[in-house]
């Protein structure tokens, strides 16, 4: 199978390339991820991040054909050759498929993202009923992948100031929890041109969410909640 | 060469569960300290944790502690420590409420209470019958644990150093540890970490099997680096195989799909459990399980082509509680295995899952070994917690949710030790000169190698050796030849060579140093099953099929040096209960 796979080593290489690859599979190679480490078999330069090989970690995300996923759980059967793979865009590359995502998780930060509640916690667990629970669906499984962030424009424009699609999905998770007590304090840290208004729902961040999450809804529901709590 | 120095009153070694919930101790205490991960926090295996914590909340019904520690016992086939395992059950309730405040969202009854399912090996009242134990978040637990573990790490403002990849222990001559040789993945740096106490939660070193649910990093560091600087590991001839791993694949199916109701078939579509555990079947204990499918499979009664696998059925749970409470189990059986199990049974085979032996401690998470006649003395300055330490909780056979309830429990019980050992022990002890000497060897080493060995060969040819001679039953030929090769397969790792010779991001590099480890664990392992003849929990022996009690009611201790071997009693006296004597198992 061919592959086209953008190569940059900073310790000897002037320039990023493309570098071609034609490799022989074994059948029980089924993801782009075995297919990886089938090339790192035979050229251990090929740098990347992994560790899971089943869609939870977060580690693999990368640019396949133009598009945001997750190496360990794209099959090979549905990519068209040659598959040509690059580092997630809009993030400096520090090697080959490695980028540096000090950016990313310095906005998932910035929300402040733990449950705030200054009450004594009671001796057993804090009730929750199943609907506010279920309120939590769709909000918690984020794998911090970072495949949105890097597919949104907005997001490659004000890295530094907008939070970007993860991190204000986390920001609504908290808000949407019936145990956090910093609904207020969360809206006007968002209540900014930048950090939360640079969203113009282009929805690229739903589409390529490897967990099937949607941020654009989340961050239609905060900005419902900022018009409610203005009027 | 004298290395660059760090000093910090902890260092700790890993940021998965156990790590994290120990961090948060020492952070919310206020003391200094570096959490070192190879990996970003959340992208640590606790991660792919599916089916629960073990706590006897008694949400669901009648439960107690009591009853959870008999199980524990009974589940480790009587090799588990009874004041270890007391400890673990009577603080599980704690743990999990606690985790529960941080905001852990885990799923919820009508009343508003957490809610709990049934697992394998969890009864109420001795053993009558299956009880509602495991705490979850549907089936994406350890996921929801890790991400609230960290995010109150990021709340207590904890210092982690991510994709730190540690290297070596620092002993000085009186044996105390005194911190870590740690490289920088990024720039290829190496640093000493010079820390009053050194905490290692590493995790499992699973990829010694060619067919496991582990991550690609669960590479045993922690063992290696203990077993280098002269630590036995405790118990390594116990390892879990979980019954339901896809097949070919090696993910995972929790079994919290057969706590919620499913459950196996052999390809007559008989309900096979029901012969080998009659009032546990599908939720028997999990070395039982495995077996019984080997046996299934290993008779003829396999299903596929191959007549190589078990179905695993749950079409009849419906889409609703699919949907519900299994919905990445449906994800991941549509990607891996091809199959929608609204409709169809998932293929599933007997796949390496957990280690069961570790870095030896006691119920506080301090490091012990032998000396001056006393098996348990303490090493000063070394803690171990989670996976990677043998307390021992899960004895030859772990219960399915008592790993999460273990990395909690015992994350914080050894924090705790750590805040009081600090305090006894101000004051930073002198490093050795020589400290950082070792690891820049083994760099040099593997950068001035010529013509030596493919690491990708060396590690593929220790998967095979591990899952021929050392899987689920075991033979005393195969175990006699799986020594000698694995030793063969541990000389040609010393004349392992890599292309790249790169400062950035050298993944090549670390891969080298990864498999290093994992021949220490792969030696320890097959040296220690080779020499217990007796079978017991998931060690199950061809020549001596049963427990022998009189001679082998003991932990193994391996030691690098020379592959010696040497052995502790079990500690069958609780903290406060009476003892559980040993008793034939059954189901
Ligand atoms: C698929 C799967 C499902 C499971 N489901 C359950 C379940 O439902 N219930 C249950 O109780 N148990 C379950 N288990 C078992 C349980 O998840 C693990 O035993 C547990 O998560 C291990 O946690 P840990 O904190 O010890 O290690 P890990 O979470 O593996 O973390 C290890 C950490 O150490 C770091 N590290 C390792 N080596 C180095 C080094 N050299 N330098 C720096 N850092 C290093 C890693 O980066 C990582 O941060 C499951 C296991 C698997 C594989
Ligand atoms: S919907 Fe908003 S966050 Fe998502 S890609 Fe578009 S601009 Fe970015
Ligand atoms: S929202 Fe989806 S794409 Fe974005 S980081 Fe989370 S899991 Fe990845
Ligand atoms: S390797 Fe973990 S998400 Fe792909």
């Amino acid at each position: 199978m061919k592959f086209r796979i953008y190569r940059y080593d900073p310790d000897k290489d002037a320039q990023p390339y493309m570098k071609d690859y034609d490799i022989a599979l074994e059948p029980t190679d089924r993801m782009l991820l075995d297919a990886l480490v089938r090339i790192k078999s035979v050229d251990d330069s090929l740098s990347l991040r992994r560790s899971c090989r089943e869609g939870v970690c977060g580690s693999d995300a990368m640019n396949i054909n133009g598009r945001n996923g997750l190496a360990c759980i794209t099959r090979l059967a549905d990519l068209k050759e040659p598959v040509e793979l690059r580092p997630l865009p809009g993030l400096p590359v520090i090697r080959d498929l490695i980028v540096d995502m000090s950016q990313f998780f310095k906005q998932y930060h910035s929300i402040k993202p733990y449950l705030r509640n200054n009450e004594v916690p009671p001796d057993k667990e804090r009730l929750q009923s199943q609907a506010e629970r279920e309120e939590l669906d769709g909000l918690y499984e984020c794998i911090l992948c970072a495949c949105c962030s890097t597919s949104c424009p907005s997001f490659w424009w004000n890295p530094d100031k907008f939070v970007g699609p993860a991190g204000l999905l986390a920001a609504y998770r908290f808000i949407a929890d019936t145990r956090d007590q910093a609904t207020s304090e969360r809206l006007d840290d968002l209540e900014d041109p930048y950090r939360l208004f640079r969203c113009h729902s282009i929805m690229n961040c739903v589409d390529v969410c490897p967990k099937g999450l949607n941020p654009t809804r989340a961050i239609g529901k905060i900005k419902d909640l900022m018009v409610r709590r203005m009027t | 060469m004298a290395l660059p120095t760090r000093k910090f009153d902890a260092v700790i070694v890993g940021a998965g569960g156990a790590g994290m919930r120990a961090s948060l101790q020492l952070a919310e205490a206020g003391l200094k300290v570096a959490v070192l991960s190879k990996v970003f926090p959340t992208r640590s295996h606790t991660v792919a944790a599916q089916g629960g914590i073990g706590a006897a909340l008694g949400n669901m019904g009648e439960d107690s502690w009591l009853w959870h520690m008999y199980d524990t016992i009974k589940g480790s086939d009587y090799l588990g420590d009874q004041d270890a395992i007391e400890f673990l059950c009577r603080m599980a309730p704690q743990a999990v409420i606690e985790l529960e405040h941080f905001g852990m969202p885990f799923d919820r009854n009508e009343d508003g209470t957490v809610y709990q399912r049934p697992f394998g090996g969890h009864s109420q009242n001795f053993g009558e019958r299956p009880v509602q134990r495991s705490c979850c978040a549907a089936d994406r637990t350890g996921h929801a644990m890790l991400h609230t573990l960290y995010q109150r790490n990021v709340r207590a403002n904890t210092l982690f150093f991510v994709e730190w990849m540690a290297l070596d222990l620092i002993r000085d001559a009186s044996g105390q540890v005194l911190g870590v040789t740690a490289m920088e993945m990024e720039t290829g740096e190496v640093w000493i970490f010079h820390a009053r106490a050194t905490l290692f939660a590493t995790g499992g070193a699973g990829r010694i099997y060619s067919a496991s649910t582990n991550a690609f990093i669960n590479t045993g560091d922690g063992l290696g680096m203990a077993a280098r600087a002269g630590i036995p590991l405790e118990d390594m001839e116990f390892w879990q195989f979980h019954p339901t791993g896809v097949a070919g694949a090696g993910v995972l199916i929790t079994e919290g799909v057969r706590g919620e109701g499913g459950y196996l078939l052999n390809k007559d579509g008989e309900r096979f459990m029901e012969r080998y555990a009659p009032t546990m079947k599908d939720l028997a204990s999990r070395d039982v399980v495995s077996r019984a499918m080997a046996t299934e499979i290993k008779e003829g009664r396999g299903a596929g082509k191959e007549a190589d696998h078990i179905l695993l059925k749950l079409d009849h749970l419906g889409l609703d509680v699919i949907e519900k409470r299994l919905p990445g189990i449906r994800e991941i059986a549509k990607k891996f295995a091809n199959v929608d199990p609204v409709k169809d049974p998932i293929p599933v085979v007997p796949t390496c899952h957990y280690q069961m032996g570790g870095v030896p401690t006691n119920y506080h998470g301090e490091v012990v070994a032998p000396a001056n006649g006393n098996p348990n003395t303490v090493v000063p300055g070394f803690y171990a917690a989670g996976e990677c330490a043998c307390a021992s909780v899960h004895g030859a056979n772990r219960l399915g949710t008592n790993s999460l309830t273990d990395l909690l429990v015992f994350g914080r019980a050894s924090g705790e030790s750590v805040i009081r050992f600090l305090k006894e022990n101000p004051g930073h002890k002198d490093l050795p000169v020589d400290a950082g000497d070792y690891s820049m060897q083994r760099i040099a080493r593997l950068d001035g190698q010529t013509g030596g060995e493919s690491v990708f060969e060396v590690g593929a040819e220790m998967r095979r050796t591990m899952q021929a001679h050392c899987g689920v039953f075991r033979f005393p030929d195969m175990l006699q030849s799986g020594v000698q090769k694995i030793k063969a397969v541990a000389e040609r790792a010393k004349r392992t060579e890599i292309k790249d010779k790169s400062k950035t991001f050298n993944t090549a590099r670390v891969e080298a140093l990864e498999l290093d480890n994992l021949i220490e664990v792969a030696v320890a392992t097959l040296v220690s099953a080779d020499a217990r003849q007796e079978s017991r929990g998931a060690h199950d022996r061809a020549d001596f099929a049963k427990r022998d009690d009189v001679n082998w009611l003991k932990h193994t201790l391996w030691y690098r040096d020379g592959s010696r071997l040497d052995y502790k009693p079990v500690n069958l006296k609780p903290m406060t209960a009476q003892t559980f004597e040993p008793k034939v198992r059954s189901y």
